[in-house]
């Protein structure tokens, strides 16, 4: 049986992929330096704001933020979190990877909360944009890295575009479910008194999908911050690269600060936009 | 309601719920029935070429059990769900035509609707909440909480206006729907088995509530109820619907003394007859009664009342009016007392008559705390016959039975001068 023999390779995938991420580099790699345009632009900005701002005044602005939202304790948690990741020597990395996974999860915010608010109206817009997510959410980064690299060059703005596509999922998905999980009666009140679509989308949809929303970003959030280091693979600056550096010298020690400052502001990150997530929801 | 101007007519109204209405409809229309098409087609009929007409300021009571498409009925009123075919006129025109502009309007400006589940916004405060049709049509904040604070006072819950729902109690949150549901100030108010989430004393109690609203601002209120206690406590008119079709239209006291079918017959059993019946339904003109002249002689009275082996006659003017109760024990006293001259020396000295319009409620104690059958008044005082006690009774016992009888004059009336 011809049909039953596995010893050669039929479907030459592999090379069809290569060929076509070749065929897409020779042709359309002027195109994907525009695509990135923007989020280059943003990338730069940012980067400029957290190097001029002198730490004392970030750490205060961050512990305030803490305070407002997350309570007394976080805003002392966020406060000794930043002094030890400046005592650590770790300030510069902390602030480039700050930059990086705050414009991340800009851009996947931009795209996702419309694509999910897209997926929670419509069942068949959700069907097809399921399998993506699947794929998102389950390939290795290291296999899109390379095409990544092949398409946007080397350097921070890559890191960046390669933690949107990782971090992307959760905010579509929670959206989505935040926008399914409105009461469908609270909807037909919003219609019978006479609201558009578009009404019934602002006025009920959104505003009881926030909460759902809020613990979409956070997720995403989370997900940018562990791409930090692999993002640090294909020379994205920041804390992933004390922690690549370490790995590839053998220096347990850069790696484990480097790790423990990406870790503390995970938690950071997560208690202050936690809490702001809980205050909507309350008030 | 005096002025009988029709504001909705639903003409042939049907709803099919499938893949292909129109198909369905048609077999409808050739005859077929809901449980036949549904073997056919695997499609379900909602509303089967429902007819009628509800008259402007009258509370219009939709009922029936669920699954009767008493809601789908309600909703294709203002087009919440698409009628597969007929008409729905409102001010005369064709709710079932409008362009989406035109429906939205119609929303916006005449119909308020309340809801069994209250759907109210949790993200919005008290106010917030009753502004929401006023907010959707663009009225600007200021006199949005104006109109909202208006519509809260007359639900007397102007002093929440700035909680949130889920601070109120049910009742509360009910009274919040039908704020929201007056603040647009509509002609029409939909309400969606508004009362049966809440328990009975609340229930009754907005029962009132909105009772006196309607004497307030006479509103178009059609209401879905599968409470028949609630139908007949507050309804004008009460239309009947049975799978889909609408079995019979008419006021309490029509449906309950002349149901259409075995299946309204059913609805009513079990139903306190007392609250709705009057006591002009039940009178009957069976007694003996003595119009009274001057020469009437107690004698004379006595004699007719034991050729007609009953023991009361009643006593009426020559216009018919109530005048009292003779017994044939008062009419002996009366003979052997004074020698039998004047009449009104025998009347019973407690005796008194109920108004026709009196509930069986109503009449209750003074049917169980006198001997005697207990004379019914009409307009001006005029005589219209007696309930005694086996009366009273039977009409309660076919009350839950079956419908009480029309009140007709069985026997023959029994007066005769003497």
């Amino acid at each position: 049986m011809k049909l039953l023999d596995f010893s050669e390779q039929l479907i030459p995938l592999d090379d069809w992929v290569e060929n076509g991420v070749d065929w897409l580099v020779t042709n359309y790699r002027d195109l994907f330096q525009v695509v990135k345009v923007p989020v280059e632009k943003t990338l730069q900005g940012l980067d400029w704001f957290f190097g001029v701002l002198p730490p004392s005044v970030l750490i205060l602005l961050l512990a305030f933020l803490a305070w407002r939202y997350a309570g007394k304790g976080v805003a002392i948690f966020t406060l000794l979190t930043f002094l030890l990741i400046g005592y650590l020597g770790l300030w510069e990395d902390t602030m480039i990877t700050l930059a990086m996974v705050i414009c991340s999860v800009l851009f996947c915010a931009i795209v996702g909360i419309p694509l999910g608010i897209l997926s929670g109206r419509s069942n068949r817009f959700q069907t097809v944009l399921r399998p993506f997510l699947d794929a998102m959410q389950t390939t290795p980064p290291f296999v899109y890295l390379v095409p990544v690299v092949m398409l946007f060059s080397i350097g921070t703005v890559s890191g960046v575009l390669a933690t949107i596509v990782f971090a992307l999922p959760p905010i579509i998905r929670l959206t989505s479910l935040g926008i399914r999980q409105v009461h469908p009666e609270l909807i037909e009140a919003a219609v019978a008194f006479g609201a558009t679509p578009w009404q019934v989308l602002r006025k009920v949809q959104v505003p009881l999908a926030l909460p759902s929303i809020m613990a979409g970003l956070n997720q995403t959030i989370m997900m940018a911050l562990s791409m930090v280091v692999i993002s640090a693979l294909i020379g994205a600056g920041g804390l992933g690269g004390p922690v690549v550096q370490g790995l590839n010298t053998l220096e347990i020690g850069l790696a484990t600060i480097g790790g423990l400052a990406i870790v503390l502001l995970a938690m950071v990150l997560d208690r202050i936009t936690q809490g702001l997530g809980k205050q909507r929801k309350s008030g | 309601m005096n002025e009988k101007t029709t504001k909705i007519e639903v003409k042939n109204i049907s709803k099919i719920f499938g893949p292909h209405p129109k198909k369905a409809l048609k077999m409808l229309k050739n005859g077929a029935d809901k449980d036949a098409i549904h073997a056919e087609t695997g499609m379900t009929v909602g509303v089967q070429n429902a007819s009628f007409e509800i008259f402007s300021g009258e509370i219009f009571v939709i009922m029936g059990l669920s699954g009767s498409g008493k809601s789908t009925m309600v909703r294709m009123l203002n087009r919440l769900i698409e009628p597969t075919g007929g008409s729905i006129f409102v001010d005369g025109q064709d709710v079932a035509a409008m362009s989406s502009q035109e429906l939205i309007a119609l929303r916006r400006q005449k119909m308020g609707m309340v809801f069994q589940s209250f759907a109210l916004m949790p993200h919005l405060t008290v106010w917030e909440n009753a502004a929401f049709g006023l907010e959707i049509s663009g009225v600007d904040k200021k006199e949005r909480r104006e109109r909202a604070i208006q519509a809260l006072e007359q639900v007397g819950l102007d002093l929440y206006s700035d909680s949130y729902p889920h601070a109120l109690s049910g009742g509360m949150q009910q009274r919040v729907g039908l704020a929201r549901g007056l603040a647009i100030n509509p002609d029409i108010l939909l309400m969606d088995e508004a009362f049966s989430a809440l328990d009975p004393l609340i229930r009754t109690e907005m029962q009132d509530e909105l009772l006196k609203l309607q004497s307030r601002a006479q509103r178009t209120i059609v209401f879905i109820s599968h409470d028949l206690d609630e139908a007949m406590r507050i309804g004008d008119r009460i239309a009947i619907m049975e799978g889909g079709r609408v079995v019979q239209v008419g006021t309490p006291e029509e449906i309950l003394q002349n149901p259409a079918d075995d299946y309204v017959r059913a609805f009513f059993r079990g139903v306190d007859p007392t609250n709705i019946l009057t006591a002009g339904d039940i009178a009957r003109d069976t007694a003996v009664t003595i119009i009274r002249h001057r020469s009437d002689g107690p004698r004379a009275v006595l004699q007719r009342l034991i050729s007609k082996d009953r023991d009361y006659g009643y006593v009426l003017d020559s216009e018919r009016r109530f005048i009292g109760i003779v017994s044939a024990d008062s009419l002996r006293d009366c003979i052997e007392g004074d020698g039998g001259r004047d009449l009104t020396k025998a009347l019973l000295p407690d005796a008194q008559a109920v108004q026709s319009s009196d509930s069986m409620q109503d009449i209750l104690p003074e049917i169980t705390s006198r001997s005697w059958p207990i004379p019914v008044l009409g307009d001006e005082g005029k005589y219209l016959g007696i309930i005694s006690k086996n009366l009273f009774l039977r009409t309660l016992q076919r009350g839950h039975e079956e419908a009480a009888m029309p009140p007709a004059a069985e026997a023959p009336s029994e007066d005769k001068t003497i």
